[in-house]
């Protein structure tokens, strides 16, 4: 078991907006659920793409950005549920090694939007260990908002893939809605790539 | 069975010639036979990135991710892989992202696995249930007419469209090994 309720735990809505503060030009992709919340919440930007749904799609979405841009650094911020239902990608992303995609796993070991149900990284699953095994050596967990600053470096560095778990609290933070209109979403996204409409 | 010295039918050669001349950057896969050679020439291409995926269902999200960041990219699977991806599909339609795949199909024409069955026999209206155009190749001059065809009403168009490349195309699958 790997979250467990005696270990310090992070404020999630805190951990969030430190990060994205300390990464200002990362384009980001968000899990369905209190992680688009907690995004959205911390501050709106077009280089966020939020998702509402397609559970499991955050880092295979993030992939193929990353892929595509390689210059911009491209972080997954998602929670623990949605990360399971896409642990194959954790391999799909082992395989290419993007250097600039780090994924941000808010880890409470519970699935929060659907009634606090306990996940299997609260019933024996450990998410690093799984990382690892998929061939991403660069991952690691953290309890505490101070690892912010350095996981906000690595970030911004784009020297290699990353995986974090963030161990955090399993509060329920007023909900932030960000927009669930996904064309717009979408096209002010590319828009601030500076990409075109077709 | 050979995996390396076999000539690639022509129709798989102008699959690639397609994707390549159509600006695909990304090629995600789950791998098939049928695939074979357009996957071959991917990982060959240094233009192209190619993406092995454990579920066709991170492919959908994965090639939106690609256009998200300003570039074309195509998901292969075969049929069984579509079953796969149902509510994934719910992002091409929610997120209005172009989409092309290229499906081989099984369990239509002289089928040895009976496992093959139910879905391939779904294929077609699984993806038409959730929005997505369905075309289909049978003849192999065809090919490469139709999948261009598909290419452009996805990104020239922002449709969302499936290939169907029918077993009749691909022809029997070959049980013994020599």
């Amino acid at each position: 078991m790997n979250q467990k309720t005696s270990t310090p735990q992070a404020d999630r809505r805190e951990f969030v907006a430190k990060l994205m503060a300390a990464a200002p030009d990362a384009l980001i992709v968000t899990g369905l659920g209190s992680a688009s919340y907690d995004v959205f919440a911390s501050g709106d930007r077009d280089g966020n793409y939020y998702l509402w749904g397609a559970m499991g799609g955050a880092c295979p979405m993030a992939l193929g950005l990353a892929l595509a841009q390689p210059d911009k650094s491209v972080v997954v911020i998602t929670g623990d549920g949605e990360q399971l239902m896409g642990i194959g990608s954790l391999g799909t992303i082992g395989v290419k090694q993007p250097k600039n995609l780090t994924i941000v796993v808010l880890d409470n070991g519970h699935f929060g939007e659907t009634g606090m149900q306990r996940s299997h990284s609260s019933l024996g699953t450990d998410l690093v260990a799984v990382a690892k095994g998929f061939g991403i050596a660069n991952a690691f967990s953290v309890s505490d908002v101070d690892s912010c600053a350095s996981i906000a470096e690595g970030i911004n560095a784009r020297q290699g893939t990353a995986f974090v778990q963030v161990l955090i609290q399993s509060d329920e933070p007023p909900r932030a809605l960000p927009p669930r209109d996904g064309p717009y979403i979408k096209n002010r996204f590319r828009s601030a790539l500076g990409l075109k409409p077709f | 069975m050979n995996h390396t010295s076999a000539q690639a039918p022509a129709w798989q050669e102008s699959i690639f010639k397609v994707l390549k001349e159509g600006g695909i950057r990304q090629v995600a896969y789950v791998p098939d036979a049928g695939h074979s050679h357009v996957i071959r020439s991917a990982i060959a291409d240094p233009e192209i990135e190619d993406i092995v995926l454990t579920t066709e269902e991170e492919g959908v999200a994965l090639v939106s991710g690609a256009w998200l960041g300003g570039q074309r990219a195509a998901l292969l699977m075969q049929s069984s892989g579509v079953g796969n991806c149902v509510n994934m599909f719910s992002l091409l339609q929610a997120g209005d992202f172009p989409f092309l795949t290229l499906v081989t199909m099984r369990g239509e024409y002289a089928e040895f696995n009976p496992w093959q069955g139910p879905m391939g026999r779904a294929t077609q209206a699984a993806l038409e249930l959730m929005g997505i155009h369905v075309l289909r190749v049978s003849r192999p001059e065809d090919v490469e007419e139709i999948v261009s065809a598909g290419l452009d009403a996805a990104f020239g168009a922002g449709e969302k469209v499936a290939v169907l490349l029918g077993q009749d195309l691909i022809g029997r699958k070959k049980w013994e090994r020599n």
